[in-house]
C-alpha cells in the first residue's frame, strides 16, 4: 500500500509497509498513482498523452524517454522493497502481548481525585472521576511502586507517572513515593523514569526544585491565549488561572533550562483556531508544546462541529507551515505530534501492538483500584484489580490484550496503521462503546497530523536556518493546494482520482 | 534525471520486540518510541 499527498510544495509518497517516504516529482507523483493499474507500455503511452508538449519542473519538455525512466526508477524502488511493499506483519499481531503476558512496565498515580481548578471540559470530572474525592496514602502508593516491580518480569525500564485530579495536592506523598522508588531501584535492577502532570496552581520553588531533580519529564497545562484558558479553566470562585500558573510555569521551565517538559492545551469548539494559542505559548517563551482537541460527548457545548474540524485540519497544515518558517530562523519549536523519527521510532512489533494500556500500563487509584489507564478509571467493567490482589478481571484485561492494529477491520487498509497501531482504545470506547471502535473524528485528525509530520521530517534538510525556503520535491513543484490518495494493490482501495489535480 | 529522492528511514521490515520501549499516550509525558 502507498500514500500519496501534496503539502508544503513536496509531493509525498509513503510506502506503508517499510515505512519509506519518497520526495517525487509531478511525473513520478503520477506515474506511482498508476502503476498498479496499468501495464508499463500502457502506462507509457497514457502518461506520453498526457504530458504531451508538457515541460518538467526544470523547464525541460518531458519526452517519452523521460517517462521511461521515470518508470524503471519505480521498478528499481519495488525491487528494493520500497515501494508498494506488501503486509506481512499479521502473522505477529498479538506477538509481543503473548510474549509479555502479566509484564507491567508502568503506572499512572492517582495520587489525588481532587483538583483545586473547576474545568468543565474534564474529563475527569474535575479530578473526581465521578467518584468521592481522595488523595492516595503512602502506603497505597509503596504498594503500587512494589506491585509494577514484582510483575515487571525482566523489564528494565520502568515508568511511573503522578497524575491527578491534581498531584501538588498530595505533594508530600509524592515526594516520598519519588524517594521510595529511588531507594528500591537499585537493588530491584529497574531504573524508574519518573513523570509529572500539573495545572501549576500550587508550583512553588520547593515544587520546581524538586520536579526538576526527578522527574524526567512535566506536562503543564495551559489553554495558549488567556481569553482561551480563562474561559474553561477556572477556580471553584469561576476566577480564571492564567495570571496565576503562566509565572510559575516560566520559572519551571527556565529552571529546567528549557526542556523535558510539554505545555500541553485543550481546544475546544472555542478555539479550533488553535495556531492562535501555539503562538501564544511561542511569545510566553515556551517551545515544546502540545495542543489536543478535546474529546467529549457530541452535544457538550465544548464538542468540535464538522465545520471545526475542517478548520482545524487547515491549522494543522499551518502549524506545520509556521514550524518550517521558525527552523529556518533558527527558532524551531516542538509539537507534540509532529516528533517523528523516520529514522528510527519503535520497530514493527511495537507498531502493531497498541499503546500497552490494560496489559504493561494500568492506572492506580488513591485506593489502590488498577483500570487499564487514566481514562477508564471510574469505568467499573473495567477494574482490573488492586495493587494488593494483582489482576482479578482477566476477562477485562483480554479485550485489551487483543487489541491490535489488524483487530479493527477498518484499520486493516488505512495508511496511518503502523503509526497509530490502532488508535487510542479509551476514545474508541467512549465514542463507540467498544474498546475495539473506531473514532473516526480522531482518526481524520491523527492522519492529517502524520501527513504533516512526515512532511516536516522529510523536509528538514531543506530547512537549514539561513537557508532558502527549498520546498520543492526532486526539483518538482507541487500546486498549492493539497491532495492525498491511498493505494492498495491487494484491496483496490483508492481515494481520489490519480493526479486528479494535476496537469 | 532523478525524478524520486528517497528519504533516509528506517525499514519497518528488518526493524528480528524487547518491549523496553516507552509507554505512549495519543492523547501523558512520553506512537511514532535496541533500536537498532
Amino acid at each position: 500500500m502507498i500514500h500519496r499527498y501534496q503539502l508544503g510544495g513536496y509531493n509525498i509518497v509513503l510506502d506503508v509497509c517499510s515505512g519509506s517516504v519518497h520526495l517525487v516529482d509531478r511525473l513520478a507523483y503520477d506515474l506511482i498513482g498508476m502503476f498498479e493499474e496499468y501495464g508499463r507500455e500502457e502506462l507509457l503511452r497514457e502518461l506520453a498523452r498526457r504530458y504531451a508538449g508538457q515541460r518538467a519542473e526544470d523547464g525541460e519538455r518531458i519526452r517519452e524517454a523521460d517517462i521511461a525512466e521515470c518508470y524503471d526508477q519505480v521498478c528499481a524502488l519495488r525491487d528494493a522493497g520500497r515501494l508498494f511493499s506488501p503486509d506481512a506483519y499479521e502473522p505477529a499481531a498479538g506477538q509481543l502481548k503473548r510474549k509479555t503476558a502479566g509484564v507491567v512496565k508502568a503506572l499512572c498515580l492517582h495520587v489525588a481525585h481532587t483538583c483545586n481548578l473547576n474545568c468543565a471540559y474534564c474529563f475527569a470530572s474535575q479530578g473526581k472521576y465521578h467518584g468521592e474525592r481522595a488523595v492516595m496514602s503512602f502506603e497505597v502508593g509503596r504498594q503500587a511502586l512494589n506491585f509494577l516491580v514484582a510483575h515487571s518480569g525482566t523489564r528494565r525500564n520502568l515508568e511511573v507517572d503522578f497524575f491527578g485530579g491534581e498531584p501538588l495536592m498530595n505533594w508530600d506523598v509524592v515526594k516520598r513515593l519519588v524517594a521510595y522508588a529511588r531507594s528500591i531501584e537499585g537493588p530491584a535492577g529497574k531504573r524508574f523514569r519518573v513523570t509529572l502532570t500539573t495545572n501549576g496552581m500550587l508550583s512553588d520553588d520547593d515544587g520546581i526544585e524538586f520536579a526538576n531533580r526527578e522527574m524526567s519529564n512535566v506536562v503543564l497545562s495551559l489553554d495558549g491565549r488567556r481569553e482561551i484558558h480563562d474561559r474553561y479553566r477556572v477556580d471553584y470562585a469561576g476566577r480564571g488561572s492564567y495570571d496565576r500558573v503562566v509565572p510559575k510555569f516560566q520559572r519551571l521551565v527556565e529552571a529546567r533550562g528549557g526542556k523535558n517538559y510539554y505545555i500541553r492545551g485543550t481546544f475546544t469548539h472555542a478555539n479550533p483556531d488553535f495556531l492562535q494559542d501555539i503562538r501564544a505559548m511561542l511569545d510566553l517563551g515556551f517551545t515544546e508544546l502540545s495542543m489536543e482537541p478535546v474529546v467529549c460527548a457530541p452535544g457538550d457545548p465544548a464538542a468540535l462541529t464538522d465545520d471545526d474540524i475542517a478548520v482545524v485540519k487547515q491549522q494543522y497544515e499551518q502549524l506545520a507551515g509556521l514550524m518550517r518558517q521558525r527552523r529556518r530562523e533558527g527558532r524551531p519549536f516542538t509539537f507534540y505530534h509532529y516528533m517523528i523519527d523516520l529514522k528510527g521510532g519503535p520497530c514493527i512489533y511495537k507498531r502493531i501492538s497498541g499503546c500497552g494500556s490494560g496489559t504493561e500500563y494500568m492506572a492506580v487509584t488513591p485506593w489502590g483500584d488498577l483500570y487499564p489507564c487514566h481514562q477508564f478509571v471510574g469505568e467499573e467493567r473495567y477494574r482490573l484489580g488492586s495493587v494488593t490482589e494483582g489482576v482479578t478481571n482477566p476477562a477485562a484485561q483480554a479485550e485489551f490484550a487483543a487489541c491490535n492494529v489488524y483487530a479493527r477491520e477498518e484499520c486493516r487498509n488505512c495508511w496511518a496503521r503502523l503509526y497509530c497501531s490502532g488508535g487510542c482504545a479509551a476514545n474508541a470506547y467512549h465514542a463507540t462503546g467498544s474498546v475495539r471502535g473506531v473514532y473516526r473524528q480522531g482518526c481524520e485528525l491523527f492522519k492529517k497530523r502524520m501527513e504533516c509530520a512526515i512532511m516536516l521530517a522529510a523536509s528538514a534538510g531543506d530547512d537549514l536556518p539561513g537557508g532558502e525556503n527549498v520546498g520543492e520535491s526532486a526539483g518538482a513543484g507541487a500546486p498549492g493546494g493539497t491532495h492525498s490518495g491511498t493505494q492498495d494493490g491487494a484491496s483496490g482501495t483508492q481515494d481520489g482520482t490519480p493526479g486528479g489535480t494535476l496537469a | 534525471m532523478k525524478h524520486i529522492r528517497t528519504i533516509e528511514t528506517r525499514n519497518l521490515c528488518d526493524s528480528k520486540g524487547c518491549g523496553e520501549c516507552q509507554t505512549s499516550c495519543q492523547s501523558k509525558t512520553s506512537i511514532a518510541q535496541n533500536s537498532s
